[in-house]
């Protein structure tokens, strides 16, 4: 799986691989057979202050069997220390009675995250080479001061016994990374960089040897010092996203229920067969592509199809894997498992649509193309100037073509982008969305037309009854007392929506995939299906209620998401073109682009037709942001520019998208747009900063009047400007 | 000058404190949770008695 893969690569993001996560691959199945540690971890979404960790530390160390409970704010989560009898199903009502919820991970998939090996190497060797700096400056302020002879060779000495050892241990992801661009060819951002601190360290060296007046090991440890500052700051950005992704991948665990002569069994998916019967429980989701066999409900197709009416199921009826169960038990024959199944042939259109797509360029990678020869060519160039211009003095020639990297060398480039990075990402992680591509923010940028998905996207897929007030009270109490014993999802819009006190109903039965029917005062009275209930369907979301031989129909509209109506009009107010493609019928959607004020809007969409639709738009030179959910959207997502999924969504359209609303409400996508103008102009003033103290600094060096108190100046006070441009964000 | 023979080595031993501090802090994963343990310094939970 691809975010396992990530770990051990570095640089790959989660999202390297959105088909991947479509079909939950072999490597995850088998950790998931593996008998589960003592050790629970649990996802806390909603925790975010100090009140919140005592609340749920001291409940869950009150749970008997639990030794200790630890929450982890960062990561919003927290790890429980706990006999094996203590599971955590049994936590999280606990929890959930604290006010707060919480979501079972896999300790298995998370290990990596919680070892960060990679993050504590870069931050003791950016521990070190703080250390080292500031040493080291200190006696360079000596020197630079007037410290004369046997002074300054004893200073530079000390100087070299920190500079040299801290080089060479805090040096080597540069040296690393430079080596492993040069052996394919490449100039990357840190053969330069490497280049400067060797030149500059080895330069020092000899002068101190020779008794030389100027000594650059200040410049050297300084270089290392904030190229590491930058290069942390990116990792833990990148780390943040990754586990955070990783904690939404671990929500869903790929089980179903095999029924093998009557006998149940809990099995990966991976295990099942054609032929094989599974039974999936009301409010299960479809693990396969199967034909009902028996018993009767009705199936939630919303997250395949964008439909936001469920369909009867019954003996006969097709199924398809990633549909909710609703109402009753249903046996499901499989008809295609693994490789066949719908949910294959989706991730297949994934994958195709991530091939297609062009791989962004992020502005630093565009900028080091550019930076690298142009700093080589540089140096080379003094360095012959000088050996011509000085008849051959080598030590002076490579004293000034060391002097060019030095100044010349990326430090606040290397700043640059990644501070605004952090300072962007993390404001909207507080805002409630998640970054899990660095370069999404950029692109996000340049978005100039947004598509929105419908079902759970714009809406929550949770109903409303629309004409309460209309409905005489009997019938309204009347339904209230039915909807009370069912848990389809209008049932339960129904129960809570009406505040009247409902009807006294005995022998109340559901009759899976019809409604619910009972008994008043001897008469029958019924809920559900118009068909069933006697009633002329409308053509809209609507349950039907039968009392004293008459119906009426009580209507229903998809509640919109909060903050979707705020965030429209700050997309519209922006000059962005919007769409609203849906796979539901034109009515409801017709209905809520109107609300809305969206202009452009299609119904009854396949998925296939969604990446169509976003091609073309891309086609004409757009740049789409595509926002939805459900599995119809993954490879519209996957193919758009730029994409965002909320946190409700499916597996594979996180995965498939660069930027997670974790939240409910929608009004942040708005202020994400507005912070990725904002970041994208931070960097390139950023760049523009960097490049004013070149223009500056390089002629200096050029001519040989570069000093080492000029090179730390330049470097130390071109470093902290970026880093206080990237804190301007707002 | 004979007193820099003393403030150098002393200097540099203070900073190397520091730095092994920092080893320790770093090795005993107290960088983990930077934000939880910035909201975990205002709790009143134990500030009338030990953790027992």
């Amino acid at each position: 799986m691809a975010l396992a893969d990530g770990y051990d690569a570095g640089h790959v993001s989660p999202s390297a691989c959105p088909a991947c996560a479509v079909a939950p691959s072999a490597e995850r199945l088998a950790e998931l057979s593996r008998p589960v540690s003592a050790r629970l971890m649990l996802s806390l979404p909603t925790a975010h202050c100090a009140a919140c960790m005592s609340t749920v530390e001291n409940g869950l160390q009150a749970v008997p069997g639990v030794q200790s409970a630890r929450v982890n704010l960062t990561l919003r989560r927290v790890s429980v220390d706990a006999d094996p009898e203590v599971t955590a199903e049994s936590l999280i009502p606990i929890l959930a009675g604290l006010g707060y919820e919480a979501h079972e991970l896999d300790p298995g998939l998370l290990s990596a995250t919680e070892t960060d090996k990679q993050g504590r190497e870069l931050l003791m060797r950016l521990g070190v080479a703080g250390f080292a700096m500031m040493n080291v400056m200190l006696l360079s302020v000596a020197v630079w001061s007037g410290a004369g002879d046997a002074t300054r060779d004893l200073f530079h000495w000390i100087s070299a016994a920190i500079a040299l050892p801290t080089v060479v241990f805090a040096g080597q992801p540069f040296f690393k990374s430079a080596w492993a661009s040069l052996r394919v060819g490449r100039l990357g951002m840190d053969v330069p960089i490497s280049l400067a601190i060797i030149l500059a360290s080895s330069i020092s060296l000899f002068e101190t040897f020779n008794s030389g007046h100027h000594a650059y090991f200040d410049a050297a440890v300084m270089l290392v010092f904030f190229l590491l500052a930058g290069r942390y700051l990116d990792h833990r950005t990148r780390a943040v996203a990754r586990s955070a992704a990783e904690e939404l991948a671990a929500l869903e665990v790929p089980r179903a229920i095999r029924v093998v002569d009557g006998v149940e069994e809990t099995v990966t998916i991976s295990a099942l067969a054609v032929g094989d019967t599974v039974r999936v429980r009301p409010g299960g989701r479809m693990p396969v592509d199967g034909e009902v066999i028996s018993g009767m409900s009705e199936v939630d197709r919303s997250l395949l199809t964008g439909e936001s009416l469920p369909a009867v199921a019954g003996p006969g009826t097709m199924v398809a894997a990633g549909e909710i169960n609703l109402t009753g038990p249903l046996m499901v024959r499989v008809i295609a498992a693994g490789r066949d199944s719908s949910l294959h042939r989706m991730a297949d259109l994934v994958a195709v649509a991530e091939s297609t797509k062009t791989k962004y360029t992020s502005l630093a990678e565009r900028a080091a193309r550019a930076y690298s020869p142009l700093v080589h060519l540089l140096s080379f160039g003094a360095f012959g100037y000088w050996m011509w211009a000085t008849g051959g003095d080598l030590r002076y020639a490579i004293n000034i073509s060391a002097a060019v990297l030095i100044i010349t060398c990326p430090c606040a480039l290397g700043l640059a982008v990644p501070a605004v990075v952090t300072a962007a990402s993390g404001k909207l992680f507080r805002k409630g969305l998640l970054i899990k591509d660095g370069t999404a923010l950029e692109r996000l940028a340049e978005v100039d037309y947004v598509v929105f998905d419908k079902t759970g996207t714009l809406t929550l897929g949770t109903p409303t009854p629309t004409n309460l007030d209309m409905l005489p009270q009997d019938a309204l109490a009347v339904a209230a007392g039915l909807a009370a014993g069912s848990s389809h999802p209008l049932a339960v819009a129904l129960t809570r929506a009406v505040t009247g006190q409902p009807a006294p109903l005995t022998d109340l039965r559901e009759v899976p995939g019809y409604g619910i029917e009972a008994r008043l005062n001897g008469e029958t009275v019924r809920l559900g299906r118009a068909e069933w209930v006697g009633a002329a369907p409308a053509d809209e979301t609507a349950t039907y209620v039968l009392v004293a031989g008459e119906t009426h129909a009580i209507k229903f509209a998809d509640k919109l998401r909060p903050g979707a109506e705020t965030a429209v009009a700050a997309m519209k107010a922006a000059g962005l073109r919007l769409m609203l493609l849906s796979g539901d019928a034109s009515a409801p959607v017709a209905d809520l682009a109107t609300r809305l004020g969206i202009t452009e809007f299609a119904a009854g969409k396949l998925p296939a037709e969604k990446v169509a639709q976003v091609r073309a738009l891309q086609d004409q030179g757009h740049k789409v942001l595509m926002i939805g959910d459900g599995l119809n959207d993954t490879a519209a997502l996957a193919q758009a520019y730029v994409s965002i999924s909320p946190a409700s969504a499916l597996d594979a359209a996180r995965t498939a998208s660069d930027i997670v609303l974790l939240g409910q409400d929608m009004a942040p996508v708005a202020d994400a747009l507005r912070i990725a103008k904002q970041s994208t102009r931070r960097i390139r003033e950023n760049f523009g900063l960097s490049a004013a103290y070149n223009v500056v600094a390089v002629p200096l060096a050029l001519m040989g009047l570069a000093t080492p108190l000029l090179a730390a100046l330049a470097m130390s006070v071109s470093s902290i400007t970026v880093s206080l441009n990237a804190l301007r964000l707002r | 000058m004979e007193i820099l023979t003393i403030l150098i080595p002393v200097s540099l031993l203070l900073g190397g404190i520091g730095l092994l501090a920092f080893f320790w802090a770093l090795k005993t994963k107290q960088f983990e949770d930077p934000q939880g343990d910035a909201a975990r310094i205002l709790k009143t939970d134990y500030d009338d008695h030990p953790k027992p």
